[in-house]
């Protein structure tokens, strides 16, 4: 076995051009599908954590009958006095914050344009509403008592030709079924680095949407955001004794996390598309070899070697250039992933409605997938080395010793 | 001791449509010990004479013992089996593994017996003092020259202790002086170990060497003589 490897490594020394070739063949495909796994790996995580951050929090609490497609404003679907109700979720260790949200639907008119928008009516001060203030670009940030200010996305903004300072009309639906329209300042412009969510959001502090909507102390939702999003179900647990619908982030991101399953399906098809290529590449090496080296195979087979043994040899030189081509490929997609995992990867405006995705995507590649591709790599090249190997250890002795040197 | 007996051996060989009749009813019986010649005008058999002997074929009809063990009907891998350590090969062309150095070479058949690394190491060594490659055991075949590879090819041919070494034409591709060093080497180590040498050659200066000729024409035996005595 010892002398097999032997030989097997020695001959891949023959036609070192060759051998540096088809590895580096194999090494390219494996670079790419590395970079298309941490590419996906990392739009999924940027997605799943764009929409923690903005949208659905850890967990949210809310009223049982509380219909989110609906974004329904009655108070029997509402959250009454959500004050104490936080006092209790924040007591948790586990909780990093918890904060009162009320949703609604409006209409923002502004030079004979009008868009349909969502309303989000926030605690300018809760902790848990950071990314909406890091993400100002111009103007302020709200106060908890402003009455006639508001703060829009910033392509929102472009698109109504609104900058800060500028007055925007907004028509809103109310709980009665009412709608009530104000005149309000556009307090700031923000970008959370998502286009969906800046396209369609508006945000005003909590107060001011509960009146304007007239649910008086009424939430939509608690918004949680834990320390860990290891703690959901802890917490959830901890909380399912109450007379509330507790969702969690996986329940309420089923979309994000049923695309990634999707995403991965297809991917297999073509990371096997990719390494069928590859295979082809170092399968083509391995036949032109026992072409060449028919006489050879003769002698190995008249020192008294069993086609077993043949088979063997060139299964070996498979795997060792195999191997040396997923060597050179993890250095190859580890850098360019590195790259991009600092520099990001510019992707534009790609958001799909209701899936929040950054416009900068950061390769994430995890140990697992690393292990995966490299471990498919060498089965598939080794399933296809079977082929050669299969061809030389079939050679009959006296035919081989005739062919070719 | 008789080593092989071939008996009405025919070998027929098809390609496509054609059928060539390479050997034609031959019977001979080859003691152990011998120093054997097999002659004959090109296209008479020779070659396919010495793979059956070599179970590196099979015949068409007849039958082949070696050892008293009917081999004529062996698969593949129990003649891969018959020829690791009974039979030793010397082909024409030089048949190293381009590879591997000259040591290796001759290591090579040794691995497949099992011996520890000691026992290969002596007898690679030896072998190579035999055939007086000892100064280029660690060259590679192509820093050797034609008659250099040759001996070594009779030095690997020799490593299992083989019952049998086949050649086939071994000095077809040497000059004069080569071929005369490496007919001697076999000669010597046939009368040292007793080892049983056949070789094919079409070359009369080789004539003198053997003890016994067979003559073979049209895939027939036409004449099969001893040496009037033994004086080389
Ligand atoms: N693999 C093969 N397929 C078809 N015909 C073959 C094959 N090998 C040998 N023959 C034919 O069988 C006959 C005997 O060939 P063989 O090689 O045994 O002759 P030889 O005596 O060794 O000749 P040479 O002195 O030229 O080496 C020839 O007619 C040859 O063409
Ligand atoms: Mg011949």
């Amino acid at each position: 076995m010892h002398s097999i490897i032997k030989i097997a490594y020695r001959n891949l020394g023959r036609n070192r051009r060759r051998s540096f070739f088809s590895a580096l063949a194999l090494a390219l495909g494996l670079a790419l599908l590395l970079l298309m796994a941490a590419f996906l790996r990392g739009e999924i995580n940027s997605a799943l954590d764009y929409t923690i951050r903005l949208k659905s929090g850890h967990l949210q609490i809310r009223a049982p009958s509380y219909d989110e497609t609906k974004t329904s404003l009655k108070w029997d679907d509402l959250i009454q006095d959500p004050q104490s109700l936080i006092a209790q979720v924040a007591a948790l260790p586990q909780v990093k914050d918890a904060t009162p949200r009320l949703y609604a639907t409006a209409i923002l008119v502004s030079q004979n344009k009008s868009i349909g928008v969502q309303v989000f009516g926030i605690d300018p001060q809760a902790t848990a509403n950071q990314p909406y203030r890091d993400g100002i670009v111009s103007g302020q940030f709200l106060t908890p008592d402003d009455r006639e200010g508001l703060l829009l996305g910033q392509p929102l903004a472009q698109k109504l030709g609104l900058q800060t300072g500028n007055r925007v009309n907004l028509s809103v639906n109310t709980a009665n079924g009412d709608v009530n329209e104000q005149v309000f300042i556009v307090r700031g412009i923000f970008s959370t680095g998502t286009n969906a969510f800046d396209n369609a959001t508006i945000l005003l502090p909590l107060a001011k949407a509960q009146a304007i909507t007239q649910s008086d102390n009424h939430a939509s939702v608690i918004f949680i955001l834990l320390k860990d999003s290891r703690y959901t179900d802890q917490v959830a647990n901890a909380l399912a004794n109450l007379p509330y619908k507790i969702l969690t982030w996986q329940t309420m991101n089923d979309m994000i996390i049923q695309t990634e399953d999707m995403a991965n399906a297809y991917m297999m098809i073509f990371y096997l598309i990719v390494l069928a290529i590859t295979a082809s590449v170092i399968v083509n090496t391995l036949i032109m070899a026992v072409f060449e080296r028919m006489r050879e195979i003769g002698i190995l087979a008249a020192i008294g070697w069993r086609a077993r043994e043949i088979l063997l040899l060139f299964l070996a030189e498979t795997a060792l250039l195999t191997i040396i081509g997923i060597g050179l490929g993890l250095i190859i997609g580890l850098m360019i992933i590195t790259y991009f995992s600092n520099h990001g990867f510019y992707i534009g405006n790609m958001g799909i409605s209701g899936y929040l995705i950054g416009n900068m995507i950061y390769t994430e590649l995890t140990f697992s997938d690393t292990l995966k591709l490299s471990l498919i790599t060498l089965l598939i090249t080794l399933i296809a080395g079977l082929y050669p190997a299969i061809l030389a250890a079939r050679l009959e002795p006296v035919n081989a010793l005739h062919g070719s040197q | 001791m008789e080593l092989i007996k071939v008996e009405n051996v025919t070998k027929v060989y098809k390609t496509g449509t054609v059928e060539t009749q390479a050997l034609r009813g031959i019977s001979l019986t080859i003691q152990s010990g011998e120093f054997l010649a097999l002659v004959g005008p090109s296209g008479s058999g020779k070659t396919t004479l010495l793979q059956l002997l070599g179970c590196l074929d099979q015949p068409s009809s007849g039958k082949i013992y070696l050892n008293n063990k009917d081999v004529s009907q062996l698969n593949r891998n129990q003649r891969a089996d018959i020829r690791r350590g009974t039979i030793g090969f010397i082909f024409q062309f030089f048949a190293l593994i381009p590879t591997l150095t000259a040591y290796e070479n001759v290591e090579m058949p040794l691995l497949l017996n099992g011996l520890s690394s000691t026992e290969r190491r002596q007898r690679v060594t030896e072998l190579l003092e035999t055939v007086r490659m000892s100064n280029r055991a660690h060259y590679r075949p192509d820093q050797l020259s034609g008659g250099e590879q040759q001996r070594v090819a009779v030095a690997r041919a020799l490593a299992t202790h083989p019952l049998l070494i086949l050649a086939d034409e071994p000095t077809a591709n040497l000059d004069t002086e080569n071929g005369k060093q490496v007919m001697e080497v076999m000669q010597r180590l046939n009368q040292e170990t007793g080892t049983t040498f056949i070789f094919a050659t079409h070359d009369p200066r080789l004539f003198g060497y053997a003890q016994r000729t067979i003559v073979l024409r049209d895939g027939q035996i036409v004449e099969n003589s001893h040496a009037s005595s033994t004086q080389k």
